[in-house]
């Protein structure tokens, strides 16, 4: 509760000028609803008591009587329409504020931050969560409306008569009761229910997604009585939200009208001996009608508190993430071609988990080394560590000389390109997903589309360059994907290039096409990850990469003699139909 | 100017506003299949007919639970009688303060407030059982259907759809049944009785009332309409805010080698100002809706009392009537404003409710046979005759297929990806049936087979080695779901499989994850064989997976497929040529038609397609090797 106020204590200083004018609207709200049962009274009082005695009554007082509801109806108008939408901006505004501090961490924490945390589980911080914490901030404007609506419902009732003060005194904290007893009741129940909706989710998910599996085994029986069982708790769940509601939405209608009976019992006895007038009386009924419904109000905030806490430590968990370490003293690359040398790299996700145990190799300048090793002999991270992505937890990588440690992350991001095996493209155009938003002439854009061997399927799309991939475009094959992708680090013209099985999709003839086209245009220092045979012995060397060591290095050839590396190959060949 | 009029008026919002999506009636949407199709221009008069007619528990006790609702709507009127009475009858009548007379009519009302929240209870109580059981049925039925359906409508873009039918579309309903349901049940009966009462009092005025407050309907429903068009424009803005941090968050290797944040920051501002737009946007509208009803009760109040103050004298109205009148006013206002609100809400349960009922309408294409018959036992011919298939909405996949294999010969399907070999794997498992055409398999025509005879001695290993959530042995049991666990063991053993399952710490206890994702892709192969060996089928079709798989799992894999295959018929659709240089047979599909079978040898010799194929294999993997 206390980190609740608090959290809307900094929402609310974070935003003070929609907030302001959405309490002002929520404040006038409060008055003209008391206002409007005023003005019945007096209505009562002073046109509907006349018009029913001889004489009958004037057309004026008609017309201000009914001017008067008209207006103040129009004032509590403006009060809801200004608490409405500047509540609203307040909490966007607050909402894009936590997004913006969110994603910032998202750009600023090291790439081994991702693999900790689920896609989906980021996604919903940025967004679900996000929204979440400001939620509380919608009802808070008109609970603090309610508090003068009660002040000064009870002033109202105090200056009329104090035996129907008593009545609303007692009625008050009956109406209170219920709700805080309802939204206590309900939470847990409630709660359960959705997690019940995400089982059911779950179930029909998995049972459908293995439907080959269900149908070839028969397990359809089976499987309804799963989804049953599980739709069977959410039903039973519900059904105790629906009993807590059951008692709870008519006693909301039941207590004001059994405190309105009450009223009227004692009221007509006040009238009687003149303590009230009609009017009056009146007045205290329309002021019990608008009663319930703030009431209501005050719950939802009180609802939303604990959800908003919740959610906000989730995105105060992402706040709290590590930051990328930067050099302290950046120092720059030498010009020309770069040499890589690993001296005595290691790396570890934790103790039990080392993936390179003391990797020690050059590749010299305008080389071309192809990097060979089974499944998680650490090819991926090697790449990785040489753009920096990942940092070694032991030993050093020198990029022409200068620790990568304390070379200027800007300087290795022009100099180093690494090429994923999945090849991630954005949702935008091919010329975007090549040029990444720099100004750089369509020749250049062609001619590195040229060397990846994308040219032709590009210039086949319908608009060219323009062509829109991805999620809502043009779809792409895995190989040409990989050729866009590699089209894309050319253009960056990387001194040293990185292609992390970069064109396994692509077929066999067009990837040694490529290849040999790299050694022609480009000069770069190359390290290959490959899983063809003739990919390999493309490489001036090969180094072969066992337990998170170097275990042998030299021509594809001299190699073979290696026992391991023979019976790599061998595997390779064997996959490659 | 009648009650059910303005009813009336308001069931027309809903039903011709019904069909979502209609500005785009002429595009196709790709997780839609015909039937859902026929359904989203169905009105939702006839959505319900057809939605109560499958859902027979919402029918149940509906005629009680109906007079239960009137009972609590006329309770609601009961405060402001009894103003009226009191006023007129207790205090301001001509006998002056009648103290007995009030005190009975305040005792009478509070029993009757009292006993009415005990009906208002019931009926809300019946309501949601009646609901909840419904959503239960509905649930199920829809799961079931769904699995009985033909796998041609289980292709994974589909998928996500499938599931949204028995949760977010089922849930959409849930959320309607727990508010909008009884909303529009005590709602309705609300304003009809209280205008029944007000033309009680006096008909002039209810006239009055009636007539000044009708205008709010079509605003609200113009309101209504730009409210919904906002909130679709902020779910698109969020979806787009969406893509674009899920491109950050998939994408952020490539961010981080490529140094973009300054772009991607750019872009998640772009997005986020978008969507704060369409928010305020819709905030607007939102702002204004409620106070306008509030405005058009304030109204019609100054109206009705206006009116009342000058003619009520001389219609016989008592001051008492006028201002329980007044009081009426103010009931009339809350259900029409609550029938507003729910509107929207009761779009979403009809369009939900719509898309469950297409696949309810969707038919079964595999009827299986009333008293099928027993497959023999042992190995199994396969033989298919004039065999032609097409998927539902597509060309012809298979054009004509003649395929004899002899007990106990393994056959290697080869040929392109479209070329048709899964279709027939599928078509050997009675996944579907053949357009025309016969399959039959131990001279048995499949359609003739009763299904646990044809899961029992035909079993399909799939090439994603699907697994359950749960443990190891579970996995591999429902391939016989009597087998012990001596059994299990077994057929890890027999395929070579035994020093695998003990080198994992819980063994068959050893929970796989969600898809199996404890477990590699090649592990989870080995899982799926040995769930086929539990069966001991006598057919066996292997569908090929592609993606590779470590060189030590690799050579597991082979060994424990050749024991598997030992002594059965075997269809493997292959993807690579190594299998096919291993089978007894090759049979290529080329465009659904068989184009050459044969041995390995007699295919390469007799320089066909086939050799050709294996040519250029040969040239990609083993080039280097003969050269050196």
């Amino acid at each position: 509760m206390r980190r609740g106020v608090r959290l809307l204590w900094l929402s609310v200083r974070a935003q003070p000028r929609p907030f302001a004018l959405a309490v002002t609207g929520a404040a006038l709200f409060a008055v003209m609803a008391v206002g409007g049962t005023i003005i019945l009274g007096r209505v009562t009082d002073e046109v509907l008591i006349p018009a029913f005695e001889e004489g009958g009554v004037e057309r004026r007082a008609v017309a201000l009587g009914a001017a008067a509801i008209v207006a103040a109806s129009v004032l509590r108008m403006v009060g809801v329409v200004l608490r409405r939408y500047f509540g609203q901006m307040a909490q966007r505004r607050m909402q894009v504020l936590w997004f913006q501090r969110v994603t910032d961490r998202y750009l600023t924490v090291p790439l081994r931050w991702f693999d900790a945390h689920p896609t989906g589980e980021l996604l919903a911080h940025a967004d679900a969560d996000c929204e979440r914490s400001t939620m509380a901030m919608q009802p808070l404007p008109f609970s603090l409306g309610v508090i003068v609506i009660i002040a000064i419902s009870m002033a109202q009732l105090a200056r009329v008569d104090p035996v129907l003060l008593a009545v609303a005194v007692a009625l008050f904290p009956g109406l209170a009761l219920l709700n805080n007893s309802y939204t206590k009741k309900v939470e847990q129940p409630a709660s359960a229910a959705q997690a019940r909706v995400g089982d059911v989710s779950a179930v029909a998910h998995e049972s459908f997604e293995g439907a080959l599996v269900v149908k070839t085994l028969g397990l359809e029986d089976r499987e309804v009585e799963r989804l049953r069982g599980r739709a069977e708790d959410l039903r039973r769940e519900r059904l105790v939200v629906g009993r807590l509601r059951a008692g709870f939405e008519p006693g909301l209608d039941a207590l004001p009208n059994l405190g309105t009976i009450v009223l009227l019992w004692l009221g007509a006895w006040r009238v009687s001996i003149g303590a009230v007038t009609t009017g009056e009386l009146v007045q205290a009924m329309a002021l019990f009608g608008i009663l319930a419904f703030p009431f209501r109000i005050v719950g939802f905030l009180l609802e939303e508190l604990p959800r908003a806490v919740v959610a906000n430590d989730r995105v105060q968990g992402v706040l709290a993430a590590p930051v990328r370490a930067e050099p302290a003293a950046p120092v720059p690359l030498p010009d020309g071609p770069l040499d890589v040398v690993f001296d005595d790299v290691r790396f570890a996700y934790d103790e039990d988990d080392v993936v390179l145990d003391g990797v020690s190799a050059r590749v010299r300048p305008g080389e071309v080394v192809a990097l060979v090793g089974s499944t998680g002999a650490g090819k991926t991270t090697l790449c990785s560590l040489v753009v920096h992505l990942l940092d070694p937890t032991g030993g050093e990588i020198r990029l022409g000389g200068a620790p990568l440690r304390q070379v200027d992350p800007d300087a290795v991001q022009r100099a180093a390109a690494l090429v994923f095996q999945e090849s991630f493209l954005f949702a935008d155009t091919v010329r975007e997903n090549l040029t990444m938003g720099d100004d750089v002439e369509d020749a250049e854009v062609w001619a590195a589309l040229e060397v990846a061997r994308a040219r032709t399927f590009v210039e086949r799309l319908p608009h060219g360059l323009d062509e829109v991939i991805g999620e809502r475009g043009v779809t792409l094959s895995g190989g040409q994907r990989q050729r866009i992708a590699l089209a894309r680090a050319l253009l960056r013209r990387p001194r040293v290039l990185l292609l992390d099985d970069a064109t396994s999709a692509v077929d066999a003839t067009v990837e040694r096409a490529i290849l040999d086209g790299l050694r022609g245009s480009v000069a770069a220092t190359t390290l290959v990850v490959a899983h063809r045979v003739s990919t390999i012995a493309l490489a001036d060397r090969v180094l072969l990469l066992e337990h998170g060591r170097v275990a042998a290095e030299g021509t594809h050839r001299e190699l073979l003699s290696v026992p391991a590396y023979a019976a790599l190959v061998r595997a390779y060949e064997q996959d490659a139909a | 100017m009648s009650v059910d009029e303005s009813l009336d008026a308001v069931v027309d919002v809903l039903t011709d506003a019904a069909p979502p999506g209609s500005h785009d009636r002429e595009r196709r949407h790709p997780d839609m299949t015909d039937e859902e199709e026929a359904l989203r221009d169905a009105g939702a008069v006839a959505v319900l007919r057809r939605g109560l007619a499958v859902t027979p528990e919402l029918k149940q006790g509906l005629v009680l639970t109906a007079v239960l609702a009137v009972a609590t709507a006329l309770g609601k009127l009961a405060v402001p009688i009894l103003i009226q009475q009191i006023l007129d009858r207790g205090v301001l009548g001509d006998a002056g303060y009648r103290p007995g007379f009030v005190a009975a009519a305040c005792a009478g009302a509070t029993v009757l407030t009292i006993g009415l929240y005990f009906v208002s209870r019931a009926t809300f109580l019946r309501l949601v059982r009646a609901a909840e059981a419904s959503l239960l049925g509905l649930r199920v039925r829809t799961f079931e259907h769904i699995h009985r359906l033909s796998l041609a409508d289980h292709v994974d873009q589909r998928r996500g759809a499938l599931v949204s039918r028995v949760t977010s579309d089922v849930e959409t309903m849930a959320q309607f049944t727990e508010w909008g349901a009884v909303a529009w049940i005590v709602d309705s009966v609300l304003s009809v009785t209280t205008i029944g009462v007000m033309l009680l009092y006096s008909w002039q005025l209810a006239l009055v009332a009636v007539g000044v407050f009708l205008p709010l309907l079509p605003a609200l429903r113009y309101l209504q309409r730009r409210q919904l068009a906002a909130y679709d424009e902020v779910r698109t803005a969020v979806g787009g805010t969406l893509s674009e941090v899920s491109e950050l968050v998939t994408g952020a290797p490539v961010v981080l080698a490529y140094g973009l944040q300054g772009r991607t920051r750019g872009r998640l501002d772009d997005a986020i100002r978008t969507q704060y737009k369409a928010q305020m946007s819709a905030a607007k509208w939102f702002a204004v809706m409620f106070p306008l009803a509030d405005l058009f009760g304030a109204i019609t109040l100054a109206t009705v009392m206006a009116v009342g103050a000058i003619n009520g004298p001389a219609w016989g109205l008592g001051l008492g009537e006028l201002i329980a009148f007044i009081f009426l006013v103010n009931l009339l206002l809350l259900p029409i404003s609550e029938l507003s609100e729910i509107l929207d809400q009761t779009q979403t349960a009809i369009a939900g409710w719509r898309k469950i009922l297409g696949v309810l309408a969707t038919p079964i294409d595999v009827e299986e046979p009333i008293a099928g018959r027993t497959l023999p036992a042992g190995v199994l011919a396969v033989d298919l005759d004039g065999v032609r298939f097409a998927y539902r909405t597509g060309d012809e996949v298979l054009r004509g297929i003649d395929l004899h294999i002899p007990p106990g010969v393994s056959v290697a399907v080869v040929g392109e990806t479209g070329s048709g070999k899964t279709t027939i794997a599928k078509l050997l498992c009675r996944l579907a049936d053949p357009t025309t055409g016969t399959v039959r398999v131990g001279g048995v025509d499949l359609r003739e087979v009763s299904p646990e005879s044809r899961r029992a001695a035909i079993r399909m290993v799939p090439q994603d080695g699907f697994l359950f959530d749960t443990t190891l042995g579970d996995n591999v049991r429902v391939g016989r779901p009597d087998a012990d666990e001596a059994a299990l063991r077994a057929a890890f053993t027999t395929l070579g499989l035994g020093g695998w399952l003990d080198d994992l710490p819980l063994g068959l206890e050893a929970e796989v994850g969600e898809r199996g994702t404890n477990l590699s892709v090649g592990e989870r192969q080995l899982v799926a064989l040995a769930r086929a060996q539990l069966g001991d089928p006598g057919l066996l079709i292997l569908d090929e997976a592609t993606s590779s798989v470590d060189p030590e799992t690799e050579q597991a894999l082979t060994e424990a497929l050749d024991r598997l295959s030992a002594g059965r018929t075997v269809v493997s659709i292959a993807h690579r040529l190594s299998t096919a240089e291993r089978a007894d047979l090759v049979v290529v599909v080329d465009a659904g038609e068989v184009v050459e079978q044969g041995t390995h040898a007699a295919l390469v010799a007799a320089g066909g397609v086939y050799a050709g194929l294996y040519a250029s294999w040969l040239g990609n993997t083993r080039v280097l090797d003969h050269d050196g």
